[in-house]
């Protein structure tokens, strides 16, 4: 994935952005819009549609753990935080509790409440290091995860909402599959981009400074812990975002969809992907659904019970795991490396 | 107290204690802007601690520290370095994960203002053209996209002089920057050192006295945590007490 990282001034300067895109994102962009021609509802929706939700909310683990060095795993939470949101502001099928506002007034101010909740975990988080970021994040997703089970009056307890709807925007039922597609990929897109764009901005930059050496980019006069806190407060954005899209694929939020074990399948799914990019968390959220989806079916096929599909998927994992440490980009990089190496001498082809 | 005017850097009876051990006693240090002075003294001198006392990295037990005029003593290290001061680290402390120009952009984004932008630098911006000028000053232009941790140590301790060139520095301080080095690259040091605009003065704390005294117009040694001996490069190699000290034994070693 080198050559997506690479950004040289030099030749930039002469080129627009639309030249500046790699070939390979025009393939894979035109096979992504072109997909409704040729493939079924239920690849659209469940495998392609669950990618890019799931692809979101891991990509802001992405951001926060490959660029600012810190591991979170409330990211689901923020996800579900958004999600309940909705549905309290909104409309569901529970009239007791949902306020069936409009929805420009209902997914702004879920958005806002999102990322005011994940500016003040981070702003708690951040105080540590390590571990222990993981710890108080992970604490905290519990926390919300028994709180929302435990809670009636505003959660619903163990039930959750059901019957949460997008709205019918232009006439379009966006939760029909082909719509639904298109409106995932968008904000897919849009959350890549921003997290690209980011990262070369001088926020993004400071904010990998302070992943490098916290103490120095301090004493170059930087803020570090504004950063951080910043940082979280942006992965908020991009996950509450996922965390709407996929309470309305699914019509229902409930504290099945924040538990500890969802929690980690985000991290599961950033670390097979690989931190080093944000393309790696779709192409994880890829892997990650395809297994879900296709395990029970591969054991059967091999006369073997369903019930262990979790067993294959975790095998899956440990391989990736173990052949990479850098998740699937980092095993592209190597082979890529490879290709480019004389076999003979074992010294890069095209010495720069 | 009283203090010299026109002197870029003036210590005025700095010590540094660390519980009983007495890293610094009674510093007395005055060099003029411009000024290229070298800090010669054994392992445990107390080179590295007085560096630490100039930036603010920490703070002197007692004494005082006036930078051009200013009293800086009590300052946070960030103040010093919005003030022109710099400093250059003998371990690594650079951020390995980005490229050798992003390197230098931060460094140079950290004396601005607007540190906090969330919009992407364009090709024509003015600090990213600075960096760029930079990157070229330390001869590193070929390697300017690649990864630090790429790079060879010698081209990290060339890049740690980039970067404590940045922003318009009146004066830095270089710990041991040949430290390490192959012969070619010590030479290419001595030319960057040689090189440096003018008006900018530095101290530098080296152990290899061939690199000090090319690249020194006064000497001072340390010993034990004390200045002992302070002249031109010609005058401390003569000087019978530092032979004896420093050239004669453990020197070159």
């Amino acid at each position: 994935m080198a050559v997506l990282d690479a950004f040289d001034p030099a030749r930039a300067r002469d080129r627009n952005w639309i030249e500046r895109v790699p070939p390979a994102y025009w393939v894979l962009g035109l096979l992504l819009l072109v997909m409704p021609a040729f493939a079924g509802d239920f690849v659209l929706y469940q495998i392609m549609g669950w990618t890019f939700l799931l692809g979101m909310i891991a990509l802001s683990l992405m951001f926060l753990a490959g660029y600012g060095g810190m591991v979170s795993l409330a990211q689901m939470s923020f996800a579900g935080l958004a999600g309940y949101l909705v549905a309290i502001f909104g409309d569901s099928a529970i009239t007791a509790i949902s306020q069936g506002w409009p929805w420009w007034i209902t997914i702004p101010l879920s958005l806002a409440l999102t990322v005011l909740a994940a500016t003040g975990v981070g702003w708690l988080a951040v105080r540590t290091e390590g571990i222990y970021t993981i710890m108080i994040t992970l604490a905290i997703a519990a926390a919300f995860f028994y709180f929302t089970r435990q809670n009636y009056d505003l959660f619903n307890g163990f039930q959750g909402f059901n019957t949460i709807l997008p709205p019918h925007l232009f006439g379009v039922d966006w939760r029909a599959p082909v719509p639904f597609y298109y409106l995932a990929l968008f904000w897919a897109v849009a959350a890549y981009a921003a997290v690209l764009y980011l990262s070369r901005a001088p926020f993004g930059l400071a904010l990998q400074g302070v992943r490098d050496n916290p103490r120095r980019m301090a004493a170059l006069g930087y803020n570090v812990t504004a950063h951080r806190v910043a940082a979280y407060a942006f992965a908020g954005l991009i996950a509450g975002i996922g965390g709407i899209l996929l309470t309305w694929q699914s019509s229902q939020i409930s504290p099945g969809t924040i538990g500890i074990g969802p929690a980690i399948d985000v991290l599961v799914v950033a670390v097979i992907g690989g931190l080093r990019h944000p393309i790696g968390a779709f192409l994880g959220a890829f892997i990650f659904v395809l297994l879900k989806t296709f395990a029970v079916d591969v054991l059967i096929s091999l006369g073997l019970s369903g019930e262990r599909f979790q067993l294959l998927i975790g095998l899956c994992f440990l391989a990736i795991v173990f052949f990479s440490p850098d998740g699937l980009l980092g095993l592209w990089d190597r082979l890529r490396e490879r290709g480019l190496r004389d076999p003979l001498t074992g010294r890069a082809k095209d010495d720069r | 107290m009283t203090a010299e005017t026109g002197l870029a850097l003036e210590l005025r009876g700095v010590s540094k204690r660390f519980g009983a051990l007495a890293a610094l006693s009674d510093i007395e240090l005055r060099v003029r802007p411009g000024e290229r002075r070298a800090v010669l003294g054994s392992n445990g001198a107390g080179k590295t601690t007085l560096f630490n006392c100039i930036t603010g990295d920490f703070p002197p037990s007692s004494g005082a520290i006036r930078f051009f005029g200013e009293d800086v003593t009590s300052f946070p290290a960030q103040e010093r370095i919005r003030r022109g001061l710099r400093r250059t680290y003998q371990i690594s402390l650079l951020f390995t994960g980005l490229s050798v120009l992003d390197n230098v952009y931060l460094a140079c984004r950290g004396v601005s203002r607007g540190r906090f932008s969330f919009r992407r630098p364009r090709a024509s911006d003015a600090l990213m053209q600075t960096a760029e000028e930079l990157v070229t000053t330390v001869h590193l232009q070929e390697v300017r996209n690649t990864r630090v941790s790429d790079l060879s140590y010698g081209q990290q301790r060339q890049l740690e002089i980039a970067m404590a060139l940045s922003g318009a520095p009146r004066f830095i301080l270089f710990d041991e920057p040949a430290a390490g080095l192959s012969p070619t690259e010590r030479r290419e040091l001595i030319a960057i050192l040689t090189g440096l605009p003018g008006h900018v003065g530095y101290i530098i704390i080296e152990h290899d006295m061939d690199v000090a005294l090319r690249v020194s117009e006064r000497v001072t040694m340390m010993h034990n945590g004390r200045i002992f001996k302070e002249g031109k490069p010609a005058e401390i190699e003569d000087d019978p007490e530092v032979q004896a000290l420093y050239l004669g034994g453990a020197a070159h070693g």
